[in-house]
């Protein structure tokens, strides 16, 4: 394996990614409005809830199962109103980080690279296929993993100061919290990142396989839904065996993908 | 050149898209130290021959060895020896002179030591040094070809492709890359495989020169033998004077020679050969035609190449 073509390829696709604008606002502003402004105004809801919204908060906390209503117990109305959004509702939320960070970087890393035209002197260098594939699929699942750990913790600071006045100590993180961060962040990002590649052998531009790579979204919209809704609560179990659940999907996505980028077959389809 | 060691073998070598047959049965022998010369037009099956013959591309059929090695099976050992300038930069904008350069040196396994060294060389030699630390976007798209070319021969390799090498340069610059491919070959020993459309450029570079056609090889060897074989013959071009036309049409008739009046002041006496030029001139003379001016026009590897295609296209 030649680690030093691999480390070279991530290098400069994060240095050209750092570059572009194009690609850098999503990859700034996204994880800026979910991870930092929308906790931070989500802690001041209790003070913007009536008796009436808190009433219904018990009717929600009445569905949780019993292993994750625990915390919640000798808290005030306006304490489980926080723990529940910060510690809950904005888990699934979280995802998308990684999520969006991995495809938006392959699009620009895979059909952008097809779109400047730059792919072919990259064929030419003498690298296997799949140390190309890797080298190209590393640097957007790095970055991926970097943000969402850095938004992890910028998440952390905002929701414990901006909810200080009502929690009084340090709340957060929670092991839910834990286990998303280092067993489905890196997974969701994989899962983002395949599936952006896998686009990315289909379409000619950075645009389209950013658009058609945003799929993979979706499922975590559902999650959303599941969430505020009772239907589905992230429980530490739950947490694991989702990550499995995706781990598995992206070997088998990461395979095709992997044979997607063959040289012959991109040549022949260009 | 190192004679007798083989550079390029290629047998038969086919590849098919579909039902599209892009190379039909290319056979030849590049010769280590050898500018071959690659000519066709567009379409015409070079791009895919490069890329078969740096294992980037698999052939459908046939068999192909290059610097001893398989393409197809040891392509990213082969790529370590080959240096391949695609017919466009294929450069990112976003990084400056340097980096595409030192991601070249990276990728390429040259030495960490030795990349800044190599860099400042052939940012010299293509007169980049000034701007190197620029970003490439703002480059002209001489500068693109001249960086891409730089990348191309940064790690040394011992067989260079050029698709097109001068495409986008200057004539200065096209100079530029004329003396680079002499330097290359009849100094240190490398074998050019030049793609072009530029027919003087082959003439003048190319010991062997292969015309291909949609994805057949119709032609091969030197550019002298070529124009010879397949071009017009000589012709010899006179400047008489205009009250003299008749009487210089007369005498070059009588030699056997059919005249084309190129105007009214000019003859062209085609199917000359060198040795004819003494007995027209003397027998010009001798009916007393004043001649400004005598100019044999050689058959060029234009007119072989024109000559082919127009041959192979009927």
């Amino acid at each position: 394996m030649n680690r030093r073509a691999i480390g070279a390829l991530v290098m400069r696709d994060l240095r050209v990614v750092a570059r572009s604008r194009l690609v850098l606002i999503p990859l700034i502003t996204v994880p800026v409005i979910l991870l930092v402004v929308l906790p931070g105004l989500a802690a001041l809801a209790p003070s913007l809830f009536g008796p009436e919204e808190l009433r219904e908060l018990q009717g929600l906390l009445d569905k949780m199962p019993p292993a994750l209503i625990a915390p919640f117990a000798g808290q005030s109305p306006e304490q489980q109103l926080v723990l529940l959004i910060l510690g809950y509702l904005f888990a699934p939320l979280y995802l998308i980080v990684p999520v969006m960070v991995a495809s938006v970087i392959a699009a620009d890393s895979f059909a952008g690279e097809r779109e400047r035209r730059t792919l072919e002197a990259l064929l030419y260098t003498p690298t296997t296929d799949a140390e190309l594939v890797l080298g190209k699929m590393l640097a957007p699942w790095l970055a991926a993993v970097a943000v969402a750990w850095g938004g992890f913790a910028a998440y952390a600071v905002v929701a414990n100061v901006a909810a200080w006045p009502i929690m009084g100590r340090i709340f957060f993180p929670t092991a839910l919290w834990w286990l998303l961060v280092l067993w489905v962040a890196p997974a969701v990002a994989a899962l983002g990142l395949g599936v952006t590649v896998l686009v990315s052998a289909r379409v000619q531009t950075f645009q389209e396989a950013y658009q058609l790579g945003g799929v993979v979204v979706l499922p975590l919209v559902l999650l959303i839904v599941g969430q505020a809704t009772g239907v589905l609560f992230l429980s530490p179990e739950v947490v694991l065996a989702l990550g499995a659940g995706v781990w598995l999907l992206n070997a088998v996505l990461l395979r095709v993908a992997i044979r997607s980028f063959r040289r012959g077959e991109i040549l022949a389809r260009s | 050149m190192r004679m007798g060691t083989v550079a390029i073998r290629a047998d038969e070598l086919c590849r098919r898209f579909g039902n599209a047959v892009a190379l039909g049965g290319l056979s030849l022998v590049v010769e280590t130290g050898e500018v071959f010369g690659f000519l066709g037009h567009n379409g015409a099956g070079k791009t895919t021959t490069v890329r078969l013959l740096n294992g980037v591309l698999a052939p459908s059929s046939g068999s192909v060895t290059v610097l001893g090695l398989n393409p197809a099976r040891e392509g990213a050992r082969l790529r370590l020896r080959t240096g391949v300038l695609t017919e466009t930069p294929a450069l990112d904008g976003r990084l400056t002179a340097r980096e595409a350069l030192a991601f070249a040196g990276e990728m390429f396994g040259v030495d960490p030591r030795e990349v800044p060294r190599r860099i400042a060389a052939v940012l010299d030699e293509f007169g980049l040094a000034e701007r190197a630390d620029e970003r490439v976007s703002r480059y002209s798209k001489g500068m693109r070809q001249r960086l891409a070319l730089a990348r191309a021969i940064l790690h040394g390799p011992e067989l260079v492709f050029l698709d097109e090498p001068t495409g986008g340069l200057d004539p200065v610059a096209r100079l530029g890359v004329h003396a680079l491919v002499r330097r290359l070959a009849r100094g240190e020993g490398r074998t050019v495989f030049l793609c072009t459309h530029d027919l003087a450029e082959a003439q003048a570079l190319c010991d062997r020169v292969a015309v291909l056609q949609n994805g057949e090889l119709i032609a091969l060897g030197t550019p002298a033998e070529l124009a010879a074989r397949l071009g017009q013959r000589s012709a010899l071009e006179l400047e008489v004077a205009v009250d003299q036309m008749p009487a210089a049409q007369a005498a070059l008739g009588a030699m056997g020679f059919d005249v084309a009046l190129d105007a009214a002041d000019h003859i062209m006496v085609p199917g000359v050969e060198r040795r004819d030029i003494p007995s027209i001139v003397a027998r010009l003379a001798s009916e007393g035609v004043l001649l400004y001016r005598i100019a044999p026009c050689e058959a060029t590897l234009e007119d072989a190449y024109l000559a082919l295609v127009a041959g192979s296209d009927r």
